[in-house]
């Protein structure tokens, strides 16, 4: 079995403020990279250094937890 | 070729007021392989207008959006055709669409969809729940290979011009350009040039796990490095080389493997900008200075070869 490719992550833009999120789950649903966990009824990072940057999980926050310099364009 | 299909709604078996409304982009690969992987299912699809662009894509560039889907669940009115009030919205449509917008203006709920199709049957029948592997975008060997012979023919159509250069300085002597010289001394350097395309554009993608460092252009260097050892010193391209040439040799081709790897980061799904804008800008620097050692490396050579050091 092939293991997931990590690629740089230093400098990986996503930010999460633990405070804001009201656990909603939704950036766990939209992440392709699997970044999140949900724990006592918030998200956690758990992967940052899988993070793309593709910008799903910030555009979708709607508490306005996540931000993440996205590649949309 | 059309690759579009007409945006609006389409019906899949026979689907009725309680039938699962998918939505999807035009893109007409997109769409068959989607229709292919329902099949047997009773489903209804919303296609929006992503003027033929796949999903994915389409969402980064802004045309798979939250505004598109709420103008076409209007005008397909599929509210008056369900009874539910449930959207299902590829995964990696997220990038675009903005969930609580849409549910805001049309009243139906958003649900993010596996990223694949061939996992909506399941999906559907979990009652709209993905299992974790269905939301995670894998890069296995297969989809590498097929970006290979890609990465391989844009490396490929480069080395005519390398050829040329190549020929050129092998043949090189104070009284012009001698033929019979430049072929002797130019087909190890061909050779080299294929060696080098084939460990950047072929290896790292095939290998791309397996190759160390998170950089791509260190793993382009690697497998450069690896075949260049194997062609120079194990193939015995060397033998008859000058070693100025030899360390040109070194210089350049690991370093236009790793320019190869660097230029695959753009066809992957597994990197990010920062990363790929924080190499490009370090390696440039690395490989300005790799032509100027080159470039000089080679001026030795050919002063030796002439007799004038």
């Amino acid at each position: 079995v092939e293991r997931a490719v990590k690629y740089l992550s230093k400098g990986v833009t996503l930010e999460f403020s633990t405070e804001k999120c009201d656990g909603c789950g939704r950036c766990r649903e939209v992440c392709p990279r699997g970044v999140f966990a949900r724990e006592d009824g918030a998200a956690r990072v758990i992967g940052r250094d899988l993070c793309i940057e593709c910008g799903a999980c910030s555009l979708n926050c709607a508490a306005g937890a996540l931000t993440v310099m996205g590649s949309r364009f | 070729m059309r690759y579009k299909v007409e945006p609006g709604l389409y019906s899949l078996g026979s689907p009725g007021p309680t039938s699962p409304v998918l939505v999807s982009a035009n893109y007409k690969l997109s769409f068959d392989v989607l229709r292919g992987d329902l099949a047997g299912i009773d489903a209804w699809i919303v296609v929006l207008d992503t003027r033929g662009i796949n999903v994915w894509c389409a969402a980064a560039a802004g045309t798979f959006c939250a505004e598109e889907l709420i103008e076409r669940v209007r005008k397909t009115r599929i509210a008056e055709i369900v009874s539910h009030r449930t959207l299902i919205v590829p995964q990696l449509g997220a990038v675009g669409v903005e969930a609580r917008t849409v549910e805001k203006h049309t009243g139906f709920s958003v649900k993010f969809g596996p990223v694949r199709s061939r996992d909506l049957p399941a999906y559907l029948s979990c009652g709209n729940e993905a299992r974790p592997e269905m939301r995670a975008v894998r890069f296995g060997v297969l989809d590498r290979l097929t970006l290979a012979p890609m990465e391989l023919g844009q490396s490929l159509m480069r080395f005519p011009a390398f050829a040329f250069v190549a020929f050129v300085l092998a043949g090189l002597t104070p009284g012009g350009v001698e033929f019979g010289k430049a072929w002797a001394g130019a087909w190890p350097l061909f050779a080299l040039g294929f060696g080098s395309i084939f460990a950047g554009s072929f290896l790292v993608p095939l290998l791309l796990p397996w190759l160390p460092f998170r950089s791509f252009s260190l793993k382009g260097w690697l497998a450069g490095a690896a075949v260049n050892a194997l062609l120079l010193h194990a193939a015995g391209l060397a033998r008859g080389m000058h070693p100025f040439l030899i360390g040109a040799c070194w210089i350049f081709f690991p370093a236009a493997s790793a320019f190869m790897a660097l230029a695959f980061t753009g066809a992957t799904p597994i990197t990010n900008r920062s990363g790929v804008s924080r190499e490009v800008r370090l390696f440039m620097a690395v490989f300005i200075a790799v032509g100027i050692l080159t470039l000089l490396y080679i001026a030795l050579w050919k002063m030796k070869q002439w007799s004038v050091l």
